[in-house]
């Protein structure tokens, strides 16, 4: 590390902290001795070949594999100091902490306000001034405020892939996780949305620790503070992203982000 | 290109031409019987539809003219009640079996039992209701017939709810979960939402399939010739009427047999048709 990012690894706190992480599909073993720090209000992103493990490792940290009888994580993923692979943790708290949006925009099929107000309504009682100041806040907060103000009664449905995504962040950002997992977020989008999503990010993460696995090296390049690249479910290397892509410490992760990789 | 080439196109194309005359004709000899059912319908029926049919009850043996309105007030009357029964508990099967079962032992028990229930004969259904609703009470009864309909209608609902909802992708439900969600408002707020189009579907090809049936109703509901709206007494239906009267020997009862006919043909063919349409206009949500 250079002096300059220990100082600032010293200045920051870690939201989640994974040690010793290992995770199977059924018999296979889809992450090998996983460790890795996410700081809070940073960007984090994770980047790596297809099949690497980078969106199994984004799903164990909100525990959206347990939906899935037959998928299982060993040793510890602390948020805040507290386990959340304890079989005691209560997972709809936890995810309510811990937002998620996916690579395919997955509206609800209700109205532009309702799926705002859908996250909201169950663990806030909002009079009806407050949730419209709640849907405005978050709607603007994911930029798209302006483009649907007139139109909150149509379905989400109704709107173009790319504000379809934004609404999915606005939604996640509305129940004001403390976390947000952005699993391929631009993905399926054009440049241009692509880029709004991007602006996104790093206006979110003033108030929210993001991490965001990524096909697009450029991307992890220009939204992330710290990139960790993976390979074959295994962590390679974890680092400033300024000093991962200008010089990374292992060969490996050179191939990768210069494209020679296999 | 080379000739090994064109003789195997020429083969290819040939296939094709033999596989499409054969499913047109298919096709055309469906259409056809369909189109004979309702020529046949529409020239005996016809004439029996008139005011009358909607205003006058069924006409006692041997006197003149008469109507209907008691067995379309029956039927309507016992499917309303069917409808009102079977949707909420063929609609919480199916969200059972497609967001909380998946493979315990209770769904594929379920399972397995709606799929018997979907083949069961519907006269071994009105047996078996007449035996426990009708022989106890003593007297034949329309809650006694919307039962024997209900238990052929909600194996109907069960599974259409199931598929529809098993259409729904995954990433909808994941999406809802990640919100922090409990599994129950995901099913009922999202899923359900999502396949309301197909499930709503579903019950109207329940209705369509049951609103002809006369097996069921034959041992439970039987006939009433007078008007009457009380379920706890027999009640005249359409299929029953229909059956007795195409039997009699007198000319009115007949003609008044192929109008109700005519009259379930057309109801069951209009809500196959609104189901249809409603489908296929509300499948994007």
């Amino acid at each position: 590390m250079t002096p300059q990012a220990a100082e600032r690894a010293v200045q920051t706190t870690n939201a989640i902290e994974v040690r010793n992480l290992n995770f199977y599909y059924g018999k296979f073993q889809g992450l090998k001795n996983i460790n890795l720090d996410i700081v809070e209000r940073k960007v984090t992103a994770f980047i790596g070949p297809s099949g690497c493990g980078k969106s199994t490792l984004l799903r164990t940290l909100n525990r959206m594999y347990s939906l899935y009888p037959g998928q299982r994580a060993e040793g510890e993923i602390n948020f805040y100091g507290s386990n959340i692979l304890d079989e005691r943790q209560d997972l709809n708290l936890l995810r309510a902490r811990i937002g998620m949006v996916f690579q395919k925009p997955t509206p609800f099929p209700m109205s532009i306000y309702d799926n705002i107000a859908f996250g909201v309504r169950l663990y806030e009682d909002l009079k009806r001034d407050e949730m419209d100041d709640r849907v405005e806040w978050a709607l603007t907060k994911a930029a798209l405020w302006n483009e649907v103000k007139d139109k909150l009664n149509q379905s989400g449905l109704s709107l173009s892939g790319g504000q379809q995504q934004r609404l999915c962040i606005a939604r996640s950002v509305a129940v004001k996780p403390s976390v947000l997992l952005l699993d391929e977020p631009t993905s399926a989008l054009d440049p241009i949305s692509t880029g709004k999503v991007e602006e996104l990010v790093h206006e979110l993460k003033s108030d929210y620790t993001i991490a965001i696995v990524t096909h697009n090296m450029q991307q992890a390049a220009r939204v992330s503070d710290f990139t960790t690249y993976m390979y074959l479910g295994e962590l390679i290397e974890y680092g400033v992203t300024s000093e991962i892509f200008v010089k990374p410490r292992r060969q490996e992760t050179e191939d990768y982000i210069t494209g020679r990789f296999g | 290109m080379d000739q090994m080439n064109m003789n195997l196109y020429a083969k290819r194309r040939r296939a094709n031409w033999i596989g499409l005359t054969l499913s047109m004709a298919a096709m055309g000899l469906g259409l056809a019987v369909l189109l004979w059912i309702l020529f046949i319908l529409f020239r005996n029926g016809l004439s029996a539809v008139d005011i009358a049919m909607f205003t006058r009850d069924t006409p006692a043996p041997g006197s003149e003219g008469g109507g209907l309105r008691n067995a379309i007030v029956g039927s309507l009357m016992m499917l309303g009640l069917t409808v009102m029964v079977s949707t909420p508990v063929g609609i919480l099967a199916g969200v059972y079996l497609a967001e909380y079962g998946d493979t315990s032992r209770t769904a594929e028990l379920t399972r397995f039992v709606t799929d018997i229930m979907l083949s069961a004969p519907s006269i071994v259904l009105g047996l078996f209701v007449y035996a426990i609703a009708v022989a106890t009470v003593g007297n034949f009864s329309g809650y006694a017939g919307s039962l024997a309909l209900s238990l052929i209608a909600i194996p109907v609902v069960v599974r259409t709810t199931e598929n529809m909802l098993r259409l729904v992708p995954g990433s909808l439900r994941e999406a809802a979960f990640a919100l922090g969600a409990p599994r129950w408002k995901v099913s009922l707020m999202v899923t359900l939402r999502a396949a309301r189009a197909g499930v709503i579907t579903g019950v109207l090809l329940a209705v369509a399939r049951i609103s002809g049936e006369t097996a069921p109703l034959l041992f439970t509901a039987l006939n009433n010739q007078f008007f009457s709206t009380d379920m706890g007494k027999p009640m005249a239906n359409l299929p029953v009427v229909i059956f007795q009267f195409a039997m009699s020997p007198y000319e009115n009862w007949i003609r008044l047999a192929w109008g109700g006919a005519l009259l379930i043909t057309l109801a069951v063919l209009i809500l196959n048709i609104v189901a249809r349409v409603w489908f296929r206009d509300r499948t994007q949500g």
